[in-house]
């Protein structure tokens, strides 16, 4: 009984399903956006490590200050950091003297001592302040566009650090034939609908001026605000790795010893 | 209940014979996990799993429960809370990637457990009530997966949430009901989060006495064995402390150093990125997943495109998608063959391998956007799917002519190890001793 009811079952859904399967489909005219759409490219990371395999290697901290110089004149313009707290800059080998001068460059809201809303000097107990007070302004000041925080972006984008890299660099002024563009947006084949709103941020060489002696080139700059935004997203990779090395020591040694005893104990069944 | 030549419990100091008079806990776990649990001695690498699982949830409950200390299930700061832990806790991205990874191995351990089930027959009599415990384990863990992934907020979470509480409403009648009972309102929102909340906290400890059930239903046949045969003697048996104790902790090593090799070098390989953008009702991510061991599930959901009999496809799917799991209850009165084992099922275990390739190329298709050719891809696996446990496999066990058993346990050791020493590299079949 429970088997022909089974087959009843089985059949209906396989017949419904097959039915499915052969049925003609509606015609799709081919996605150009999915032609134009372009993989990341692969570039060797600091915090990559050897062979960029991702299991060794430590941020650059040179390249981390040069990127969240770059983040501070280019970005910071209209994207925030706002996930990230001043404090957190002691991890780019910032003095707390530094840190300092840095957080009192930016505006907080406080309530003054009437209780009245005023504004203060950022410390390094604050957040990065937002750019915009919320959505409405932001999308007012930039055309519809809503410029989003970039604390996370290296990992709310699949292969985030080339994503946000490769997006920097890939700007082309040659539209394909037959792809139509909006004059107010940019062709860019990194971004998801190809078309993005925001105008090429690094535009001309020299454009941040480093004091380090690197290289004042755009793809430098798309570089290092990419290994900084990577730090931005993922503050406790460093950690993070060293831990893990500790952890899987000490879990081969005891895996070891664990399989030196089994061996051990079964030796007498084994023979048996 | 046990065989007649298990060891019994004998406390050894004063304390012991005065506890045990009074609460025999000791004795109890003697005879559950001890020296007084006598185990099939050729039980093989995959029997590990079972031992991996419980682990695995007590890594989720211990971690989950820390993580509930500093998570805040309020729309508009859950999804900060969870960065919170990230950046601010000390530890914390630890114990999140431990949670968010750990749920991925507790899926992965346990499909590989009912994979085990299903080839060796431990479905079949006498354990039929100790694999429907396993499949309602399943059930538990697939609502407390789902709603735990909901808790980040993210945008994948609110718009999983979205899809799949937007399933029920596929019934006719109850269906719009049912979606506005379990979101408390018409769109997923703070009442959504603190309902899942509250339930993700509590079906772990459900699961857990479920589990509970699942070793009680073991230990009263004992564990199944890769022969299939029943144990005969106590020299089929060896104790399950110290041998499997033993054995066991090299596969919990083993899996440790996997689990610490996603943890901590690759914590997001197994997760989606859009979940790393707080949820935004406004926007509709462009392609939306589930985790990948929902994918077979959504891929058989998927697979219903057209209204078959007046009845329309999403209903289909839906049905589908419940009855491609509840289907496996009753199982063990579909699979009437008397034996256990694939290792002597020449046909079926050629099917079991069919299934396997189709289980997990679903699972490719699930993960996939809904165009051809994934699609059509998964229309005809899924019609295997429901062909093999509906059609084929109760033709096949009636119709199969199977190889003969060996006469016990110890026999199809000593044969394997007799082959061994004369064959090649080929695997030895156990073949019967006259």
């Amino acid at each position: 009984m429970i088997r022909l009811g089974a087959l009843a079952v089985g059949l209906l859904f396989v017949v419904n399903v097959l039915w499915g399967a052969i049925a003609p489909r509606e015609a799709t005219s081919p996605d150009m956006t999915k032609e134009l759409h372009k993989h990341p490219k692969h570039m060797e990371w600091a915090h990559n490590g050897p062979g960029n395999l991702g299991v060794f290697g430590t941020f650059d901290r040179a390249q981390l200050q040069r990127g969240f110089q770059v983040y501070k004149e280019v970005c910071a313009a209209c994207h925030s950091i706002n996930r990230v707290a001043f404090r957190d800059l002691a991890d780019l080998g910032y003095s707390e003297a530094q840190i300092k001068t840095i957080s009192a460059e930016y505006e907080v809201a406080a309530i003054d001592s009437n209780g009245e809303p005023t504004t203060r000097k950022a410390t390094g107990a604050d957040k990065f302040p937002l750019v915009y007070a919320n959505e409405a302004a932001a999308r007012a000041a930039q055309n519809g566009a809503n410029p989003p925080d970039l604390s996370l972006m290296t990992k709310a984008r699949p292969d985030g650090t080339n994503y946000v890299y490769s997006l920097l660099t890939g700007y082309s002024d040659d539209v394909p034939k037959g792809w139509t563009k909006p004059d107010s947006l940019y062709y860019n084949p990194y971004f998801h609908s190809v078309n993005i709103a925001m105008p090429p941020p690094l535009a001309a060489d020299g454009q941040v001026t480093y004091s380090d002696g690197s290289p004042a080139t755009t793809d430098q700059y798309a570089k290092d605000v990419s290994a900084f935004l990577t730090w931005t997203a993922e503050p406790k990779l460093e950690n993070r790795k060293e831990t893990g090395m500790a952890m899987i020591l000490f879990l081969i040694i005891m895996t070891g010893l664990g399989y030196l005893s089994y061996r051990k104990v079964w030796a007498d069944i084994k023979k048996a | 209940m046990s065989f007649p030549w298990a060891k019994q419990y004998q406390p050894t100091s004063e304390v012991g014979k005065w506890m045990d008079e009074r609460l025999p806990l000791a004795r109890f776990v003697h005879g559950a996990l001890g020296p007084g649990y006598p185990t099939p001695k050729n039980l093989n690498a995959f029997y590990n799993f079972g031992v991996l699982a419980g682990v695995a949830l007590v890594i989720q409950i211990i971690t989950g429960v820390v993580l509930a200390m500093h998570f805040a299930a309020d729309t508009r700061v859950a999804f900060d809370s969870v960065e919170h832990i990230m950046r601010d806790v000390n530890g914390g991205w630890m114990i999140r990637y431990m949670h968010a990874v750990g749920a991925s191995f507790f899926f992965g351990v346990v499909y590989i457990h009912i994979f085990r089930g299903l080839y060796y027959g431990s479905y079949k009599p006498p354990r039929e009530v100790l694999w429907m415990l396993g499949l309602v384990i399943f059930l538990l863990m697939m609502a407390t997966a789902f709603m735990g992934y909901v808790l980040v907020w993210g945008q994948m979470s609110f718009w999983g949430a979205q899809v799949i509480t937007g399933l029920f409403s596929a019934f006719p009648v109850v269906g719009t009901y049912i979606q506005t009972l379990l979101l408390g309102g018409f769109s997923p929102d703070n009442a959504t989060l603190n309902r899942f909340f509250s339930l993700h906290y509590l079906l772990p400890f459900v699961t857990f006495g479920v589990i509970i059930l699942h070793v009680w239903a073991l230990h009263i046949p004992g564990s199944n064995n890769p022969t299939g045969v029943d144990v005969k003697s106590e020299a089929d048996t060896v104790p399950f402390h110290p041998y499997y104790t033993a054995k066991d902790f090299v596969g919990l090593g083993i899996y440790l150093i996997l689990f610490a090799a996603f943890v901590f070098f690759m914590p997001n390989s197994l997760g989606e990125p859009d979940n790393y953008i707080p949820a935004n009702p406004l926007s509709t991510p462009a392609h939306i997943v589930p985790e990948w061991y929902f994918w077979p599930f959504y891929a058989i959901l998927r697979a219903f495109t057209t209204d078959f009999l007046g009845v329309p496809a999403k209903l289909w799917g839906v049905l589908a998608m419940f009855a491609s799991i509840l289907l496996l209850f009753l199982l063990p009165w579909l699979d009437t063959s008397p034996v256990r084992s694939n290792n002597y099922r020449p046909l079926s275990r050629l099917l079991f391998w069919v299934f396997v390739v189709v289980a997990v190329v679903l699972g490719v298709c699930g993960g996939k956007p809904a165009e051809e050719p994934w699609v059509r891809l998964s229309q005809v696996l899924t019609a295997y799917y429901f062909a093999h446990f509906l059609i084929i496999l109760p033709i096949v066990s009636k119709l199969e002519k199977t190889k003969p058993l060996p006469g016990s346990i110890s026999e199809a050791v000593l044969a394997k190890y007799g082959s061994k020493s004369g064959g090649g590299g080929a695997a030895p079949l156990a073949q019967p001793a006259e």
